[in-house]
């Protein structure tokens, strides 16, 4: 009976997180609301889902963790900014969330600018003048420093992992060791040697690292709260560097076959050649398709998958304004599609790593194939 | 729009510590992680052949005992057919043989009782001669006396005569 209970108390866990999650991101929407005066009109309003989404997926200057009352509970982090042939630094609660200038600089809260750090010059008469040069924006951002963490995790992680394979040097893995065997192996056997061949050895170091950098960056992702909850993966310039990588690798140690391939396709009839080369268009298009999709594909796929149940938190919250009551009965609905939905997210991160590794690797294995 | 417009600064720092992470999980735990796994595969791959082996040369020695097994019966049988064979030649040569010392000593046997019988008989013929000129030589004396005498005298010498 004990167990039983308890057992059905663990299963609530995922029902927890949310909930808490909800009750997160419930102070959050509410502080906002709230706090700007000059905004503050009716109670319907105020609520924007869409802004409060896209707020919630992309970068930000600081690391926004909970509203209690009034005050903003926030991790400020640095702002590096190169601007006129200077560098300037600065930590980024100078700007007090956006109500601020300093220093000549202002992080906008308001479209065309919005999210960014623009330089602006105080006026004789009070008012501030946008400098149409944007400063270049280096800083230390929510993003930026999730990576480094997440980069720095896998870093000990996987020099552990080295140390014990030293340790236990012809033995069985133990611990850590032998949950990540599995996963190096399959990655090593079933993705590298399967679409690579021969060559395999010189490009698993990399499908190794893209695949954990992926995978825990996704997983990371779905938990709402620090160290969690910055969208690493869904952010473009993340997985535009990821596919450049992968593109620089093909490029690189593409072979005379791969480079004849594209250029002079054999077994195609010579006039897709010539004179108008449109068989190597086609295939020069595709050397570039190949990156740009890997990079839309994880973006989008994890992005949606924030956006939706972001917006089953946002059906709360816009039911709530109409009617405490139909907020409160919408949220029993709403967290049971965010844990499926959450749940959904769990399958999607490792998928994704997958497909990106799984593809890099194909791709890396169509530069090196040398059958033709 | 600010979903889809990367920021050169995250472009930036994701490219140094995405390179750096590669570079340090490449030297510092790929590469031993790899080799490591490589060793112990190969060692688990010559274990399972050398166990092979063993089961191999388990059988070929097997084999050869049994071989030797068989080799060792066919010698004791062909020794034993030695043995009989020379058993019943030595049989028949000592039967032969006796066969012949018998024939040997059967005829000198004979020839030793022929002799004998010869013998006997010059001997009993001499004896008789002997006795025959012995008994003329007394006939001759009584006859010298009386014929009644000389007749007696025969008679009684006839008597005396006894051939067993």
């Amino acid at each position: 009976m004990k167990r039983t209970l308890k057992k059905a108390l663990y299963q609530l866990v995922p029902y927890w997180a949310f909930l808490l999650a909800g009750i997160m991101l419930t102070t959050v929407v509410q502080g906002e609301s709230v706090q700007p005066p000059d905004h503050q009109t009716t109670e319907k309003e105020a609520f924007a889902a869409g802004e409060m989404i896209i707020d919630h997926v992309v970068d930000a200057h600081e690391w926004h963790i909970a509203v209690v009352g009034h005050t903003h509970i926030t991790i400020p982090l640095p702002v590096i900014l190169w601007h006129n042939g200077q560098f300037h630094a600065f930590s980024s609660s100078n700007f007090h969330h956006g109500h601020d200038a300093y220093n000549g600089f202002r992080l906008m809260s308001e479209e065309p600018y919005k999210g960014k750090i623009i330089s602006v010059t105080t006026a004789t008469d009070g008012l501030e003048v946008i400098n149409p040069d944007l400063p270049l924006d280096f800083s230390i951002t929510k993003n930026v420093l999730s990576v480094f963490m997440s980069s720095a995790l896998i870093a000990i992680l996987f020099i552990v992992i080295a140390r014990n394979y030293k340790r236990t040097r012809g033995h069985a893995p133990k611990g850590i060791q032998s949950l990540m065997e599995p996963i190096i192996l399959f990655i090593r056997d079933d993705i590298a040697k399967a679409s690579i061949g021969h060559h395999y050895e010189k490009f698993t170091p990399y499908l190794l690292t893209i695949f954990f950098f992926i995978f825990l960056n996704n997983l990371l992702g779905i938990v709402p709260f620090f160290p969690g909850g910055a969208n690493v993966t869904g952010n473009i310039g993340v997985t535009a560097v990821l596919a450049l990588f992968t593109f620089g690798i093909t490029t690189f140690s593409g072979n005379k076959a791969y480079w004849k391939h594209i250029f002079n396709a054999p077994g195609v009839p010579w006039w897709l050649k010539l004179p108008v080369p449109l068989m190597p268009v086609v295939e020069l298009v595709g050397v570039f398709t190949k990156p740009f999709v890997l990079m839309v594909r994880l973006f989008a796929n994890i992005t949606a998958g924030h956006i939706i149940i972001l917006g089953f938190m946002s059906l709360i919250f816009i039911f709530g304004n109409m009617n405490p009551v139909t907020g409160y009965s919408v949220s029993i609905v709403s967290v049971g599609f965010a844990i499926f939905m959450g749940l959904l997210e769990c399958l999607v991160a490792l998928i994704q790593a997958y497909v990106f590794t799984l593809l890099s690797a194909i791709y890396f294995g169509m530069a090196t194939d040398d059958h033709h | 729009m600010e979903l889809v417009t990367p920021g050169i600064g995250l472009i930036f720092w994701m490219t140094l510590s995405f390179g750096l992470l590669l570079f340090v999980l490449t030297k510092f735990a790929w590469r031993p992680i790899m080799s490591m796994l490589r060793e112990r595969e190969q060692s688990i791959e010559e274990a399972l052949h050398e166990a092979d082996k063993a089961r191999d040369e388990m059988k070929q020695l097997q084999a050869h005992n049994i071989e030797l097994l068989n080799q060792a019966k066919e010698e004791r049988d062909a020794i034993l057919k030695d043995a009989r064979q020379i058993r019943e030649k030595l049989i028949e040569e000592a039967r032969e043989k006796a066969g012949r010392e018998y024939d040997r000593l059967l005829e000198s046997a004979q020839e030793a009782i022929k002799n004998e019988k010869m013998a006997a008989i010059t001997e009993l013929k001499n004896e008789i001669a002997t006795l025959s000129i012995d008994i003329a030589e007394r006939l001759m004396r009584e006859r010298l006396t009386s014929a009644e005498k000389q007749d007696g005298l025969v008679q009684k010498l006839i008597n005396e005569i006894k051939i067993n």
